[in-house]
């Protein structure tokens, strides 16, 4: 290869530019609603004054991102009227002239920056063993290319449309910051992100605590334990007079004006369903089916009287009722999620083990927050797999745990694209991630990552594709029960999903004898 | 990575090849060339030899299986649905990976020279090329397969085996008649190679055996047409309309850049205009192949389909812009070898098609699979580094100094592209000009492979008799 000693550093801009053409080359495939939900709100940031905008409601999409997200559509707002000035016109629902779909892809490409650069500091960050000479063995090279080239990001960002690439660069760059030892700039990063898209107060705990007795309190006692009196005022309020000002700046216009319970109603909106039209591969879709599957095992045997026909996945965002098992209330899964992730952060105030340890704990939060929420996105697996592609590089088991975690994930997000056109290229990619992720971490390791079982279920993923997209078409049952195929799509994945997390929260939990660093 | 979604929708080609496998599929055999009720051959009538048809007739029955309404006779013309777009890609890509893929590959790992990953990397940028790329599955060809079988015919006269390799060559021919522009480099190879074995004994032998594969393959493959000998002349009819100009539209060839200066079109009757491109054809491609009968070797053999393809492209009659594509293939062979012009060629082989990809509304995928490539063959094969006097294979000529600058021109010769092509799609041409920038686009690229045919002809003629030259040292 061209030059490559081990301090050059050309193989980055090659990989970087190459997923970049690839992006550049997916502009005009299929997008779907969240299109036109941006494209609402450049509009509504625009064309309104500052106080309409989380009361405007001429578009069924409202603004439901915190106030920084309104400000950065109002920054691409600016630019955007070069392209086509129409598409800032509110009363234009569902435009998408070609200029449209030109700058707002180009927008999510550009914005993509952020996480390259977020990913170049990351593998700055990675330890890795002596002895290793050649480059596509090199632990930083691995996680460049299972960040830049990560299959889900460039799905959900540059087909289905989103703008995920930025704020997980933002969230992962946050997390290179604590690596490097940098603590107050992470935080600063972590306020703006908290302030770009809420989803992301799930993993504030782990923050939080992280900060608190890593940062706030500088010296522990020889067991490991606190000492109260080590703790940094200073620190303490250099840390909340940033994320203070931050939220300040972001939201203090609405304050202001007296919005603020207008903008909360509007950024946590409960009156959606427990799960989504397509259930995401989470507890509450294993729930959902074993509830089914009693309620006709009740029927069938006559225990039970004839219940209400439940339609679950009926509409977009119905509620339901549970049949046999009792029904879940937002606030359940708040408490479940709450119960959930509390171990975990004791684990690091008990015993923390420095910057790897909070990331450990923040993929966790991410997890249980996707296994227990409340109307969870099959997208949302994203922000437990970027993170944990950096502790997949350094540790044999989180390489495992990877493997399954990221494969399953994935594969759950297939439904989203269902065109015949995007097949090939969902199939291609996919192929080609899961097969490079596994020869990689396979070389870097030395050894098998995976055992037979593990092996089993994710070929077992190929045949749930095949039976749904082949087979099932063939069947009589298509007409009647259209359904079956997410439902079967969804619980296969909520066991890897699942056992994933168990195998993580684990780790987590297991008392480790390395030395204690920051 | 050879996937490309979101493609634009492509008539033309798309529909002649849906209809030829309507024709194939419904009509019997002897009817296919033949203009009937059923089959009006001024609409995209066939005009490509026996094998195209024969793979048609494949496609029809495998779309009929799926949809009959495809290929129903009459009805289904202007058929186009995203089920039938996606099985008509399916096929490209099927044939592209079954024919050109492999033999790609196997090129890379037993012709060509330099450690494992530097035989990746050439894989991966010959697949790279855009020309090909976009024109098979944004423009629709199957140029895959005759390109493909070319290249195994390559491969087998490389590897020795020259029956096989004449076999694979002659199927070629028999699926695009354009392949004939490498008939003269298998053809003085091959005759060569029989010399060098002495032509009482052992080379007899060899072109006897060569000589009956060919027949017998032509044979094979005309049987259905062998019947009746209209038929034969109906196809060749088809196959070679020489009532035709000496061109069509702006292509990057001589005569049309002639045509700028002198409307030699109009000046000369089209019978002197035959002759004057069979001379000039001739003329330009017989140092090369008289090179090559004097020394049958791979890389002689490699630089004469350049050369000998690229002066057909310059002279012929009736050249398309696409045929550029012949050239094209010969020259990602070197890409091992001689980086930094064989990149050049291949990005002015893009360009030149730029006004085709602008008609059919392919101008992000060409820019962005342009960037790529150049991108990544100067990344990946160092090919700015290789460009010293000794390894451009001009040592032993100091005549032609202006090429020690080459990589400073080579870049400035991109961005003159860049600027060209960004300038074919936002700037409207003047009113007097309509024709402005694809006539600007053809004349520079001609430009280019004048230059390019020049330098390649030195490199090979100049090769001193000495035993097969080795490849400077290549530091990985």
């Amino acid at each position: 290869m061209a030059a490559s000693t081990a301090d050059s550093w050309s193989w980055f801009p090659a990989l970087a530019l190459g997923v970049s053409f690839l992006k550049c080359l997916m502009i005009n495939s299929y997008h779907s609603t969240d299109f036109e939900v941006h494209r609402n709100w450049l509009a509504i940031t625009h064309s309104l004054p500052v106080s309409k905008w989380y009361h405007e409601s001429t578009s069924e999409w409202t603004l439901d991102y915190p106030p920084l997200f309104a400000w950065f559509e109002y920054g691409l707002s600016h630019v955007a009227q070069h392209f086509d000035k129409k598409m800032l016109v509110v009363q234009n629902l569902g435009y998408a002239s070609p200029a449209t779909v030109l700058f707002q892809r180009l927008s999510v490409i550009a914005t993509d920056v952020v996480f390259i650069y977020a990913v170049r500091e990351c593998c700055r960050s990675v330890r890795e063993e002596k002895g290793s000479k050649d480059l596509l063995v090199r632990p930083y090279f691995i996680l460049a290319a299972l960040l830049l080239w990560n299959y889900g990001l460039l799905i959900v960002d540059h087909i289905h449309f989103q703008y995920n690439g930025f704020l997980c660069g933002i969230l992962l760059l946050s997390v290179a910051r604590h690596l490097q030892g940098r603590h107050l700039e992470g935080a600063f990063l972590f306020a703006v992100l908290l302030n770009l898209k809420h989803i992301y107060l799930y993993i504030a705990p782990a923050y939080g605590i992280f900060l608190l007795r890593s940062y706030c309190f500088t010296k522990d006692n020889t067991d490991g334990s606190v000492r109260w009196s080590s703790l940094s005022l200073v620190r303490l309020i250099a840390l909340g007079s940033i994320v203070i000002s931050v939220c300040a700046l972001s939201f203090g216009p609405f304050i202001a004006m007296g919005q603020l319970p207008q903008v909360l109603s509007r950024l946590f909106p409960f009156k959606r369903g427990l799960c989504h039209a397509y259930w995401a591969p989470n507890i509450w879709a294993l729930y959902n089916v074993v509830d089914k599957a009693l309620s006709v095992l009740g029927l069938r045997l006559k225990l039970l009287a004839n219940l209400p026909k439940a339609s679950m996945t009926g509409g977009l965002v119905q509620e339901f009722q549970h049949s046999v098992l009792p029904s879940v209330s937002p606030s359940a899964t708040l408490i479940c999620t709450l119960v959930s992730i509390l171990p975990a952060v004791l684990s690091i105030w008990r015993c923390p083990r420095g910057a790897r340890g909070f990331l450990r704990c923040l993929v966790v939060c991410a997890l249980c927050s996707f296994m227990f929420g409340w109307h969870v996105h099959e997208k949302a697996i994203l922000m437990a797999i970027l993170p944990l592609s950096v502790l997949a590089v350094e540790s044999r088991e989180d390489a495992g745990i990877f493997l399954m975690l990221a494969t399953t994930g994935h594969y759950s997000l297939f439904p989203l694209l269902f065109t015949a056109t995007e097949m090939p290229t969902k199939v291609l990619l996919i192929l080609l991630f899961t097969l490079y992720s596994f020869t990689s971490l396979k070389k870097l390791f030395r050894g098998f990552l995976l055992n037979t079982l593990e092996v089993t279920y994710l070929l077992g993923l190929i045949a749930v594709e095949i039976i749904c997209e082949v087979v099932y078409p063939l069947l009589p049952w298509k007409q009647t029960l259209p359904f079956v195929t997410l439902l079967a799509k969804s619980v296969y994945c909520s066991l890897g999903v699942s056992y994933s997390f168990i195998r993580l929260y684990l780790s987590i939990l297991r008392p480790t004898d390395k030395p204690k660093e920051l | 990575m050879l996937h490309r979604a979101g493609k634009p929708p492509m008539f033309g080609d798309y529909e002649a090849q849906r209809h030829w496998q309507e024709i194939t599929y419904n009509l019997p055999v002897h009817e296919w060339y033949f203009n009937t009720t059923d089959n009006n051959l001024n609409y995209w009538g066939l005009d490509y030899p026996p094998l195209t048809a024969y793979h048609s007739l494949l496609c029809g029955h495998v779309a009929s299986l799926i949809n009959p309404d495809w290929v129903e006779l009459h009805t289904s013309q202007g058929f186009e649905s995203s089920a039938h777009k996606l099985f008509m890609r399916a096929t490209v890509l099927i044939a592209d990976l079954l024919m050109y893929v492999p033999a790609v590959v196997l090129y890379c790992f037993y012709l060509s020279e330099g450690s494992n990953r530097k035989k990746v990397c050439l894989v991966l940028c010959i697949l790279l090329y855009p020309g090909l790329i976009l024109i098979d599955y944004g423009h629709f060809q199957y140029n895959s397969i005759s390109l493909g079988l070319a290249l195994w015919g390559v491969l087998g006269l490389g590897l020795g085996w020259d029956m096989l390799g004449s076999l694979a060559f002659v199927l070629a021919v028999n699926y695009k008649q354009m392949e004939l522009y490498h008939s003269l480099p298998f053809f003085c190879y091959l005759l060569g190679k029989c010399f060098k074995q002495g032509m009482a004994g052992r080379g007899l032998f060899l072109l006897v055996k060569i000589a009956v594969t060919v027949l017998v393959t032509f044979t094979l493959c005309w049987l259905p047409f062998l019947t009746d000998p209209g038929q034969v002349l109906q196809v060749l009819h088809r196959l070679f309309p020489v009532g035709r100009g000496l061109f069509e539209d702006k292509v990057a060839n001589t005569w049309c850049s002639l045509n700028v200066l002198i409307k030699i079109k109009t000046i000369l009757s089209t019978d002197t205009q035959l002759y004057l491109s069979l001379a000039a054809t001739l003329l330009a491609a017989l140092p090369s192949s008289i090179k090559l009968l004097t020394k049958p070797t791979l890389w002689q053999f490699k630089l004469a389909l350049v050369n000998s393809s690229l002066a057909f492209f310059l002279f012929s009659f009736q050249v398309h812009e696409k045929s550029i594509l012949l050239p094209a293939l010969p020259v990602c062979l070197l890409l091992g070898d001689l980086p930094l012009p064989a990149v050049w060629f291949l990005q002015a082989s893009t360009f030149s098609m730029l006004p085709l990809f602008l008609k059919d509304g392919l101008f992000v995928p060409y820019a962005v699979t342009s960037s790529a490539f150049v991108f990544y063959s100067v990344y990946l094969l160092s090919a700015l580094e290789h460009s010293s006097e000794e390894e451009l294979q001009l040592k032993s000529l100091s005549l032609l100094p202006f090429l020690s600058q080459s990589p400073g021109q080579f870049y400035l010769s991109v961005a003159a592209m860049a600027g060209l092509s960004f300038m074919s799609v936002a700037l409207a041409p003047p009113a007097r000009l309509p024709d402005l920038f694809p006539l600007l686009v053809s004349v520079f690229s001609f430009l280019h492979f004048l230059g390019l045919l020049l330098y390649f002809n030195v490199v090979q003629i100049a090769e001193p008799p000495s035993p097969r030259r080795k490849n400077p040292k290549k530091t990985e």
